[in-house]
């Protein structure tokens, strides 16, 4: 792999710091009057998702990460693993819990997710940021009933459970945004 | 975004202020009897400081410098001084100055410093000459307290319990674990410098001229730089930096004029230089002569315009007071 010298830092580098794949999130360069120059760091470890602080002193190098975001396609899960697709060449990989992590809730079968590989194993999973998903489960609400006002959660297709308005019911399909977790609105099929 | 790169980083009001502040430097020059002066960009000479960096550009002639390698000063430091030993008097000069390896949001590889000398001042007297005309170029834009000065030292032992001229690199480093200072991979175990420098910039810098100016003054011996010693104990650089808002502003030095010295301390750069695998420049052999001829007595002080600016204008960012920053050159 690369290395890459402080001069080429900017944010979303991939690097590897201690053993793990990082990316930079900020980078500012700092020197005195007259003096050494320094780059102070904000990287994310990609595999906590972690924010460190970190300085470097300018000119010095440090070793890339092979990391990557490619679009796959989920196709299912077998108990213990997340099996994806690549669109194109119909390569198959699997990602482990730790990858897919709370993306899992909102993993339906077919969708097209942005998946990090580092050294070509996933790493992380998006989900995409609209998902179109059943309400298997929410108690009837009162048309008219306001009481409360953040109306009532519904558990999802896939488990998930997300806070609906009270007027939507069992069975109907809805459109959530991942990135909150939040309703969007109702989907008329 | 390519669409747009064409346009100017900086609004149209921040060039007006620009100008502005240039006009008022000017005035305030004239009104004290100080002569502007312009000297070449390019020099056969370059600085051997280790911490900066020199563009070097080829001269394919025709002339005296046929052939040769020349370099885009850094500052404008060595022909002002031969115009002080040549008996120019107090000068200043608003020069476009070349740095490589330097960009960021305080740092553009081109920039404009106000350099001046004022002979027979040393360096407080300077200072307090700097702080007469920033305050009235920041007027009605920054407010400010009363300005302050702070030995390195002090500054040292308020914000990390230390003596920098004392402390040792093991000293030093356990001062960066105590307040969170991120050791960078590679630091030498045998130099205290880049660690003053580490905590300098980490944890001193960010405080400093907090809605003042700040003066920091009498710096390490090994930081001198350009200025005289003081002897004590320990002996003392007599240069000083202005911060404002926890941003350096000026750097400035009670001018050393021992010719002897001045090559000793070219030559100990050059071999920094090596020993970091960095090219050695070529010593400016004509301000040697210059000082061997006498400088007369004199204090001298850079400042860095775009930054002043930028503070004036309110803004965060070097780019946002240049017409075209870097990524728009």
């Amino acid at each position: 792999m690369a290395t890459y010298s402080t001069n080429e830092f900017k944010s979303g580098l991939k690097i590897m710091l201690d053993g793990d794949p990082c990316a930079i999130v900020e980078n500012e360069f700092v020197k005195p009057g007259k003096g050494q120059a320094f780059n102070r760091v904000r990287i994310r470890n990609l595999k906590t998702a972690r924010v460190i602080e970190r300085t470097f002193k300018s000119g010095d190098s440090v070793e890339g990460a092979d990391v990557v975001d490619v679009d796959l396609q989920y196709l299912y899960n077998d108990g213990e693993y997340w099996h994806f697709m690549d669109p194109q060449s119909y390569e198959q990989l699997t990602a482990a819990a730790a990858a897919v992590g709370d993306a899992a809730k909102w993993l339906k079968e077919e969708a097209i997710c942005q998946v990090t590989l580092w050294n070509g194993v996933p790493l992380s999973v998006a989900p995409p940021n609209f998902v179109i998903m059943t309400i298997v489960e929410t108690d009837p609400g009162v048309r008219g009933d306001t009481s409360g006002g953040g109306g009532k959660p519904a558990t999802l297709e896939t488990g998930a459970v997300v806070r609906v308005p009270l007027f939507v019911q069992s069975g109907e399909v809805i459109k959530i945004d991942t990135r909150t977790g939040e309703y969007v609105s109702r989907v008329k099929e | 975004m390519e669409s747009t790169c064409w346009r100017p980083g900086a609004d149209f009001i921040a060039l007006r202020l620009r100008a502005d502040l240039l006009a008022r430097i000017r005035a305030f020059f004239a009104e004290r009897g100080v002569l502007e002066v312009e000297t070449p960009a390019l020099s056969a000479a370059a600085i051997t400081d280790p911490n900066l960096a020199s563009f070097a550009v080829s001269y394919t002639g025709p002339g005296p410098r046929h052939g040769w390698t020349l370099y885009l000063h850094t500052s404008p430091e060595f022909p002002m001084k031969r115009l002080l030993a040549a008996g120019s008097g107090s000068i200043y000069q608003i020069a476009r100055v070349f740095r490589d390896g330097e960009a960021g949001r305080l740092h553009n590889p081109e920039f404009t410093l106000l350099e001046w000398y004022r002979v027979g001042f040393d360096h407080h007297r300077l200072m307090d000459e700097v702080t007469d005309l920033t305050t009235e170029l920041l007027a009605g834009s920054v407010p400010l307290a009363e300005p302050e000065r702070l030995s390195y030292r002090a500054a040292f032992q308020r914000y990390l319990g230390l003596d920098p001229h004392r402390a040792t690199v093991a000293e030093l480093a356990a001062g960066a674990e105590r307040f969170a200072v991120p050791i960078p991979p590679g630091m030498p175990t045998n130099d205290t410098d880049p660690w003053l420098d580490l905590l300098l910039t980490h944890r001193i810098e960010p405080r400093l001229g907090a809605g003042r100016l700040t003066f920091l003054h009498d710096y390490p011996a090994s930081q001198a730089a350009l200025a005289r010693l003081r002897p004590g104990d320990p002996p003392v650089g007599e240069r000083f930096e202005l911060y404002l808002n926890g941003i350096e502003l000026a750097n400035g030095f009670r001018e050393l004029g021992d010719a002897g010295e001045q090559r000793r301390r070219f030559e100990a750069e050059n071999a920094a230089r090596r020993a970091l695998g960095l090219p050695e420049m070529p010593v400016d052999e004509h301000l040697l002569a210059a000082l061997a001829a006498g400088l007369p007595d004199c204090a001298g002080v850079a400042l860095g315009f775009d930054r002043l600016a930028m503070l004036a204008a309110g803004k965060k960012s070097l780019g946002e007071v240049l017409a075209f920053p870097l990524d728009r050159a």
